[in-house]
This record gives structure tokens, C-alpha cells and sequence, in this order.
């Protein structure tokens, strides 16, 4: 697995990337292998407001259907309707044109784990 | 495959029905009429049958086939059934007939009946009282739950919250949901509710626990009389998903345990061919503390022997379904454990535990089995690491056998999920384990063996992304 240095990740298998008080959040390349071929995306609205850990949408794959959770406190900005339309390109490229939400952080982002703590976490 | 819309050809038909005194523009008012005709298919009578008879010959069914479903008992049900289910005095009775003023004395053989097949789940449930209404098991946990609530709102308790463990069945949280309760999830520990967790789980709020039992994984619970004494303290219920009833029956009453609720899914246990939607049979059971809520009316028996509906429990929560629910379906019930008797349904509950238990031992040196220890009706397995449960399952298929539970429970990596059922014999079982060995062992050389299967189905991969991603609902006008 392909887990970028710069970003952070949840046990859940979200990951944050910070910019600033700006954050860009998705699943991560272990989540979207474990679900297979994605069908369907449910994301927020614009402006939603989340408290860290909450549901704030579901990944439907062939597979199964998972609940995705918020990795920070925050307010979403931007939803990727791309993703939405396209789902496979979560499979793609999870990390670049796949992300889900951008969002204004508005707590802290303490206890996500770094890439190589967050590997250790990626077994079946 | 071709429709019978592309079948179609213009002008042939199948009889020449009697031209009608008048048309619709006479009958119907002006805004009700259709802007252009219905697009129906033209076809001659032997086209029809042609048509439908070589579609049911690509049926897969646990008649032609064994099917060693996981999740979904697929038992063979015995053809007796069928034919007391179809006599006339059940299957011609007019359902409204036991409601109307004096109906009941046209409809004691069938009032009778109902009033047995509660009797005897009781008897085999330990529970007080039953309902037959539930039109389904997610119907028979959507009143389970309601009866939970009208207790909770009865008592002037404040609940607000279920608790499901991630190995209960995924129908539960869903129909705790739409009763308006907060689903609070736990996770499982060794494939049993981690006491830890339930512990943590268990505040004031807490309306009921839903327990699948045995779970999902095939395992019985452990900690039950803990469960049971925390749950008391707090005037929590139990709730008792009893879709796997087939391996308790008769060996273990949930009523006994302690469990307030209970739904069983008549149709998978007694008697009934189902799957593909219905007809099915939720029956519910209760503790005493629960009988006063259950749905109406109710079939009691009077003091000169003969029986009634009652409708008068000011308590209910109403009715669940008309005319008393599936009663072919319950009938079929009655028929299977008056069949098999008190000897019979502990045995058929032996057998198929007994068969799981085989085929796990037989698998357990091929596939990965993460709980090695004795299994109930069915199991949980792994394909060696980088192999697909999906093509494995899809191997299976091309030989004839139907493809065992995939990717669920989805606590389990590429979970194969089996439950052959009592009613296989050891000839099929030891087939299904050596065609199962053959695969692994081809797929480990070659992997483009599995993935190419199955090779002669009337369809061979569907493309199920496709059309998950792009869902055509109804045939397109030309």
C-alpha cells in the first residue's frame, strides 16, 4: 500500500491532508482495495458542520456499504462531484483526484496517525 | 436473453378475445386515458410457453442444485408440505371470512391452526405468547422492536437507544432505526460481544439489545447469563434475531435464557421454498411482561372448545399485516413440526450442525477458518491470502453447486460463509469439499484459472459495477 508521508489518517481509514486551517479529506487507498469497485458515494452538504469521528457520509462498493467518519472538527466547504458522479476514480486515485470533501478545520486534528503508524493498522 | 418485447412481432396473438361492447373513451373520464396504447408484447400462446418454460430451465434451485448458502438457511423442504398447505380448506378460504359477523364458525379448521403453530413455538421458543402477522423477518424485528417500545412507553421509561453488536444481522440496526431508536454499535471480541464494550454500551438510555444467535459467524454466544443480569439492572429487553434458528431448535429455548423478544423466519426453518423476496414468515414470540402489546386480532380458544379473534387488548400496538399475516406460509410451519415432532426437530438441528461442523473440519486444511472451534449450523472462511472469495464462488457455480455466502459477515477478510443444511447427505458434502480443495490448489498455480470461471452458465461474469453504476429500471419506449 501507497500511504503519502504528508498526509494524516484515521483508524477508520480516512485521511486529512492540512493545509492551514484548510483540510482535504478522503479514504484511503487500504479502505477503497478492501470495498472493491465503488457504486455509489453519499457526502455532505456545503456547509454541514461535524464534530470529529461522526458519520458524515457512506462508500457503497459491490461489496458492501460503509459509513465514512469525519478524521477532525470541521465545516465542509467543497464537495467532489466528480467522485460523486464517477466513483471509480476513488479506486484510482484515492489520494489525488479521488478525494471527497474539502473542509475549514475547526478543531484540532490530534490523535490521526502518520503514515507508518497508520500501515501498521492495515492488516485484514 | 430476449424479452418478450423483442419476441414481439405485430398482429399475432394468442385467442381473439370478444370485441368489447365499449371503449374506454365511453367508460372513463377524458384526463384518465393513456396518450398513446400500453407497449404490450404480441405473441402466440406456444411463443409464451416456449418463452417462460426455457427461462425456468436456467433456474437455479435447491431442487436441481445443492446450496450451501451461508446467512440463509436453504434447506430442501419436503413436498408433503406443500401439498397440506395447498388443500382446499386453506388455500380456497376466503381470508376475510374469519372477521365477518359470525365468520368464525366458517373458519374454526383454519382459527385452529393458527392457534397451534403459536402453541407449538412457544413450546419450542419457551416464550408466552406469539404473533403470526410478521409478512417477513425484517417485519418480524420492525414489531419486535415496537413491542419494545410500547413496554419502554407503557412503563414511563425513557429509552432512546438499541444496542447491535457488528455480528447481529444487518436488518437489525435497520429496523431499530426506523422505529426511531439510536443504533449504538459494539464490536465483537473472538467472535462473541466483548463484555468490555457492551459494558461501556449499557447506560440508562438503553432500550433493548439485539442479539443474532448464533451470529453471523456461525458462533454461539458465551456470556448470555452475563448479558442477561446486566441488561435486568437497567430494564433493558433482549431481543432475539432467531434467523438461525435451525441450529437451536429444539436443543435450546431462547425463552429459558432469558430473551424478551423473538422473531423466527418461519420460512427458512419450517417448510417453506423461499429466497428471490417471498413469501415469507416472521413470527414474533414474547415474555409475559410483553403479551399485552402484541399486534391484534389474536386467535383464542373459548371454554366450549371452539375458537375466535379477540381484539380486545387496549395495549396492542395494532395491526401488523391483514388477515393475520402469511397464513400459507405459517401453515407449512404447522405441517413441518407436526411432521417431524418433538424427536424430529432437535434431530434436524443435530444434523445440521453436525454437517457444518464436517465441512469445516474437511476445509479447515485448505482454507483459512479464523474461529477453530466448534461451529453451530454454519461457518466462516478465508481463501489463502491473495486468492478471491468471489472467484471461487463463481467456480463453484460451473459445477453445478450454488455459491456459498460471499464478503459477509464483513468482519471476515474475503469471507466464504457456508451452511449446507440436515437435509444434504454426505455424498454432496464430500463433493463440494473436493471440488472446493481443486480450486485453491488450481488458483495457487494459476491464477487466471479462477478468474476466467464460470465457463458454460447461460451468463458468465456479469458486469455487477456496471450496473450498480448504471441502473436502467424500466424498458426504454422505441
Amino acid at each position: 500500500m501507497n500511504n503519502p508521508e504528508n498526509l494524516l489518517y484515521a483508524e477508520s481509514h480516512e485521511w486529512l491532508k492540512v493545509e492551514g486551517k484548510e483540510g482535504v479529506i478522503g479514504i484511503t487507498d487500504f479502505a477503497q482495495d478492501s470495498l472493491g469497485d465503488i457504486t455509489f458515494l453519499d457526502l455532505p452538504q456545503v456547509g454541514d458542520s461535524f464534530t470529529k469521528g461522526q458519520e458524515m457520509g457512506t462508500v457503497e462498493s459491490v461489496k458492501a456499504a460503509s459509513d465514512i467518519y469525519m478524521p477532525c472538527d470541521c465545516k465542509v466547504t467543497a464537495v467532489n462531484d466528480n467522485a460523486i458522479n464517477n466513483p471509480e476514480i476513488v479506486n484510482k486515485d484515492p489520494y489525488g483526484e479521488g478525494w471527497l470533501i474539502r473542509v475549514e478545520i475547526t478543531g484540532s486534528a490530534d490523535g490521526l496517525l502518520n503514515a507508518k503508524d497508520y500501515a501498521g493498522k492495515c492488516v485484514h | 436473453m430476449r424479452t418478450l418485447f423483442d419476441k414481439s412481432v405485430k398482429g399475432r396473438m394468442a385467442v381473439v378475445p370478444a370485441l368489447p361492447k365499449k371503449h374506454a373513451e365511453d367508460m372513463l373520464p377524458h384526463n384518465l386515458l393513456r396518450v398513446k396504447p400500453a407497449k404490450l408484447p404480441e405473441l402466440s400462446e406456444l411463443d409464451v410457453v416456449r418463452h417462460f418454460t426455457q427461462n425456468s430451465h436456467k433456474n437455479f434451485s435447491v431442487d436441481g442444485n445443492f446450496y450451501p448458502l451461508g446467512s440463509c438457511t436453504m434447506k430442501y423442504n419436503a413436498k408433503v408440505i406443500e401439498h397440506i398447505a395447498s388443500l382446499a380448506g386453506f388455500s380456497k378460504l376466503h381470508p376475510l371470512t374469519a372477521q365477518l359477523k359470525h365468520g368464525e364458525q366458517y373458519t374454526q379448521g383454519a382459527l385452529q391452526a393458527v392457534y397451534e403453530i403459536e402453541q407449538y413455538l412457544c413450546e419450542i421458543n419457551g416464550m408466552k405468547a406469539f404473533t403470526m402477522q410478521p409478512m417477513s423477518g425484517a417485519n418480524g424485528e420492525f414489531t419486535g422492536v415496537m413491542l419494545i417500545a410500547a413496554y419502554h412507553k407503557d412503563k414511563g421509561n425513557k429509552k432512546t437507544k438499541i444496542v447491535v453488536p457488528d455480528s447481529a444481522h444487518g436488518t437489525n440496526p435497520a429496523s431499530a432505526m426506523m422505529a426511531g431508536y439510536e443504533i449504538v454499535n459494539i464490536a465483537s471480541k473472538d467472535g462473541m460481544i466483548d463484555p468490555d464494550a457492551l459494558e461501556e454500551a449499557l447506560t440508562d438510555e438503553v432500550a433493548a439489545l439485539m442479539m443474532t444467535c448464533p451470529n453471523t459467524l456461525g458462533l454461539f454466544e458465551r456470556h448470555l447469563p452475563k448479558i442477561v443480569e446486566k441488561l435486568r439492572k437497567i430494564d433493558a429487553l433482549l431481543y432475539y434475531d432467531g434467523a438461525n434458528l435451525n441450529a437451536i431448535m429444539g436443543k435450546m429455548r431462547v425463552g429459558d435464557v432469558g430473551f424478551d423478544v423473538v422473531h423466527l423466519n418461519l420460512h427458512k426453518t419450517m417448510g417453506t421454498p423461499h429466497g428471490g423476496g417471498g413469501p415469507g414468515s416472521g413470527a414474533v414470540g414474547v415474555s409475559a411482561r410483553l403479551e399485552p402489546y402484541l399486534p391484534v386480532g389474536r386467535v383464542v380458544k373459548k371454554s366450549d372448545g371452539t375458537y375466535k379473534l379477540d381484539f380486545d387488548y387496549p395495549k396492542s400496538i395494532g395491526y401488523i399485516a391483514p388477515f393475520l399475516g402469511n397464513f400459507s406460509v405459517y401453515v407449512k410451519a404447522l405441517a413441518y413440526i407436526m411432521r417431524l415432532g418433538k424427536a424430529g426437530i432437535p434431530r434436524a438441528a443435530e444434523y445440521a450442525v453436525l454437517n457444518a461442523n464436517y465441512l469445516r473440519k474437511k476445509m479447515d486444511s485448505f482454507l483459512h477458518v479464523p474461529f477453530d472451534r466448534i461451529c453451530m449450523h454454519e461457518f466462516v472462511s478465508s481463501p489463502p491470502e491473495g486468492m478471491h472469495a468471489l472467484d471461487l464462488a463463481k467456480a463453484l457455480l460451473e459445477h453445478g453447486i450454488h455459491a456459498p455466502t460471499i464478503y459477509f459477515p464483513l468482519i471476515v477478510h474475503e469471507c466464504l460463509m457456508f451452511e449446507p443444511t440436515e437435509t444434504e447427505n454426505k455424498e454432496t458434502l464430500d463433493e463440494l469439499v473436493a471440488l472446493m480443495k481443486e480450486f485453491v490448489e488450481k488458483g495457487l498455480q494459476d491464477p487466471n484459472y479462477l478468474q476466467q470461471m464460470p465457463l458454460t452458465t447461460p451468463l458468465r461474469r456479469l458486469d455487477e459495477t456496471f450496473a450498480a453504476r448504471n441502473m436502467i429500471l424500466k424498458q426504454e419506449e422505441e
